[in-house]
């Protein structure tokens, strides 16, 4: 079960790379997107992928019996995507703002911060 | 935005979203559930309420600034971790009240629970100050936390 | 209860964040919680230090779960000290903004947005786990973001773009190496990791692991080759903002490698290490020679933070005792000196007009006491006796000279003599040569608000007290240096329950 999502992580990050390497600041992001989903996967899979019930205690028992999934991966993911969510949020607004106050998406057109004739 | 069958529609689901994410939030100690969850509930109601009737919706929902509400949660959650101390134990630590209603009814109250609703609010105010962010004329106000 | 001391330096900005907040709309109330915040988490934070001073490491096992399973957090010397000087810095940030912001910068949440940086910043510096550490940078993050913007202004959206691309990415290698390294040692918990470490037989992934470390690190700290983003956007935010920002956020950067590369990975350090010295005198050279290219007062200051960082990284690189000395040594100092430089640079921009030294000057004749106080960290910066940078970088290039990297220490001493150059130029332009605008265009320094210059004076006298006292700061550092390379005895303190 390992190999097939090691392929998607490795699909994940190449389609990626290619999106952040754009000049276009909405692409950036979504890329960022798609690689947190890559990483995500890939602490999943870092916690070992088993066919196992639910980490959680019945009512009526003071612990498991049999086997049971890694319910860590699952903290970290959940908390990975709460964060890559808030930023990936913050980032839009951003850009939202950036587009309305500077006129592009295009990275390489913002140069108020840094004037390009500052020699002068 | 204004469907007449979005508008009757969100009459009847938010009401209930929220309801959900109550039971979401109270069953989240020991089953799959929790404040986190709860308050995207919560907040996906509230969305569906700025979709259906415009942002104004959003803040006349809310009553407060989204903000007071993250900040109001913030506080409870660093509440629910104090109460260790006075049991000698270390930050964080997990407190149970069970409170007896009579007729074998016991009704747990914890510090968990305390600091789910914490959660449940931060979450509310984060998220909902995000949407104003984006739906409003763009001014930018970070403060969101993450849960 | 030292445990409940480290748990109180996180409660304490949790409630200012929170109080700020509820007091929006009262502003005078909301200032003042904001101050009596910051002078709290101060005197929590000298109180955790004198803990860890006399008594030795605190740990905190949060919840009651012991320490693989639970967050632990480990506060050794090196995390004690760091507190206080994030607190310090927070108190002389938070001090200047009030004179400083309006009320569109209040309404932006300035306050709120500040304690939770302080709280993101001292979380990094006491978590005992590696996942904790990704959440803390995350808090520091979204608040930065916050802060950057808090002006709305073109050039600071500008700034945050750029700013927090980069950061995102850094964020995701971050939780890449976590995802590996949980993988490898099946677990997060420092001492777990430091004990799992030499036991790994994939050593190859492990060394990648330490890698994407030491690049999303190196990322937050602006070292060489990932400084971009660094001088594109601190010039751009409120001077309060960006003198905490230069002082601490880097900083939290440099804390985070040198405890990745003395307590987890010294497992291969012919390679982590060499990198790691190559990185930090390419990183000291270039941010010299990007600072003498520039003309605007914060521009130049942000270039020298990547140079500063280069000094603090060749330490970590050394890894001799005496090279670990000096990194924390030079942390302290520099926080200090950077923030103020910052600051100083704000209150001479509102004296005259502009941060753009060819509109400005003057200064020595209307305000002659500014002088005195930009030359304090100036010459600290740069490394002149007797003052904090001097004893510094004596230490980290004795360091550099008694293992024979001669090359190192000759960049330390061709960076520090660069330095004086930028440093001179700020001095010749905005305070020698008289304003361009005629005289009465350099004000006096009377004009400048009462919050904006104590702090100042604050900095600049703790700056000389390191300097004249430099024995006592000394002995901190050196045995902070003394935990950090004895790895078996923080393994021992934090996993000591459970063995």
């Amino acid at each position: 079960m390992e190999l097939p999502l090691v392929l998607l992580i490795g699909l994940l990050t190449a389609v990626a790379t290619w999106l952040m390497l754009s000049r276009n600041l909405i692409r950036l992001l979504l890329g960022f997107a798609v690689l947190g989903n890559a990483v995500n996967l890939a602490i999943f899979v870092s916690g070992r992928l088993t066919r196992d019930a639910p980490p959680l205690v019945p009512l009526d028992a003071e612990t498991i019996t049999g086997a049971f999934a890694n319910p860590l991966p699952q903290a970290l993911v959940l908390t990975a995507i709460v964060i890559g969510f808030g930023l990936l949020a913050f980032a839009l607004v951003l850009a939202w703002v950036a587009y309305e106050r500077l006129g592009t998406v295009r990275t390489d057109e913002m140069r108020v911060a840094e004037p390009p004739e500052e020699k002068a | 935005m204004s469907s007449l069958i979005l508008r009757a529609g969100t009459r009847i689901l938010a009401p209930m979203m929220l309801l959900l994410s109550v039971f979401l939030l109270w069953r989240g100690h020991n089953l799959p559930g929790g404040g986190f969850i709860g308050g995207l509930v919560a907040t996906s109601a509230i969305a569906l309420q700025g979709i259906a009737f415009g942002p104004e919706a959003i803040r006349r929902t809310l009553v407060v600034p989204p903000a007071v509400v993250a900040g109001v949660g913030v506080l409870i959650a660093v509440v629910a971790a104090l109460p260790a101390a006075l049991a000698g134990l270390p930050f964080f630590t997990g407190l149970w009240l069970k409170l007896d209603l009579g007729d074998g009814a016991v009704l747990p109250l914890s510090t968990p629970l305390l600091f789910d609703i914490g959660v449940y609010l931060t979450v509310i105010g984060g998220v909902c100050a995000l949407i104003a962010a984006l739906e409003e004329e763009p001014s930018l106000e970070g403060g969101e936390e993450g849960g | 209860m030292g445990g409940w001391l480290a748990a109180l330096v996180l409660v304490v900005p949790m409630l200012s964040a929170g109080a700020t907040t509820l007091a929006h709309a009262a502003p005078r109330l909301q200032a003042r919680l904001s101050l009596a915040g910051a002078f709290a988490l101060l005197a929590v934070s000298v109180a955790l230090l004198a803990v860890v001073l006399s008594d030795g490491m605190v740990v905190l096992q949060s919840g009651n779960w012991a320490a693989p399973f639970g967050i632990a957090f480990a506060v050794d010397t090196l995390g004690a000290v760091m507190t206080v000087i994030a607190a310090v810095t927070g108190v002389a940030c938070l001090a200047f903004g009030l004179g400083e912001i309006g009320e569109t910068e209040r309404r932006a949440w300035f306050h709120p947005l500040s304690h939770v940086l302080l709280l993101g910043v001292c979380g990094a510096f006491l978590t005992g786990d590696l996942f904790n550490l990704y959440v803390w940078f995350e808090v520091m993050l979204i608040a930065s973001f916050g802060l950057m913007t808090v002006g709305g202004t073109k050039a600071q959206i500008d700034g945050a773009v750029k700013y927090v691309a980069l950061n995102l990415v850094a964020t995701l290698m971050f939780l890449l190496a976590v995802a590996l390294i949980y993988g490898l040692t099946g677990t997060l918990n420092f001492a777990d990791i430091a004990r799992s470490v030499p036991a790994v037989a994939n050593t190859g992934v492990l060394t990648a692991a330490a890698t994407l470390l030491l690049a999303a690190f190196g990322m937050k700290a602006a070292v060489f080759p990932l400084f971009f983003w660094l001088p594109a956007a601190y010039h751009t935010p409120l001077v309060s903002v960006s003198a905490v920002f230069a002082g601490l956020l880097t900083k939290v950067g440099v804390y985070a490698l040198i405890r990745a590369f003395t307590l987890l990975f010294t497992h291969d350090p012919d390679w982590t290490h060499t990198l790691l010295l190559w990185i930090a005198g390419l990183t000291m050279v270039t941010g010299v020679l990007g600072a003498a290219a520039q003309s605007e007062m914060r521009r130049i200051l942000s270039w020298h933070i990547i140079s500063q960082i280069g000094y603090m990284v060749m330490g970590l690189a050394l890894a001799t005792p005496l090279g670990i000395v000096g990194s924390v040594f030079y942390l302290v100092h520099h926080i200090i000196v950077k923030a103020n430089l910052f600051l100083i640079a704000g209150v001479a921009a509102r004296l005259t007009g502009s941060m753009e030294l060819k509109r400005i000057g003057g200064l020595y004749r209307s305000a002659p006491w500014l002088g005195v106080l930009f030359f304090i960290p100036a010459f600290s910066l740069a490394g002149f006796p007797p003052l904090s940078g001097f004893w510094a970088k004596l230490v980290l290039v004795r360091a550099a000279l008694e293992i024979g990297s001669w090359w190192i220490a000759a960049a330390a001493l061709v960076t520090g003599l660069l330095t004086i150059y930028s440093m001179t130029k700020i001095w010749g332009e905005a305070f020698w040569k008289p304003h361009p605008a005629g005289e009465a265009a350099a004000r006096p320094l009377a004009e400048a608000p009462p919050a904006m210059l104590a702090p100042i004076a604050a900095l600049a006298a703790g700056t000389v007290v390191i300097g004249l006292f430099a024995q006592p700061f000394y002995v901190v550092a050196e045995r902070a240096a003394r935990e950090l390379l004895d790895p078996a005895a923080y393994i021992a303190t934090v996993l000591g329950e459970v063995r």
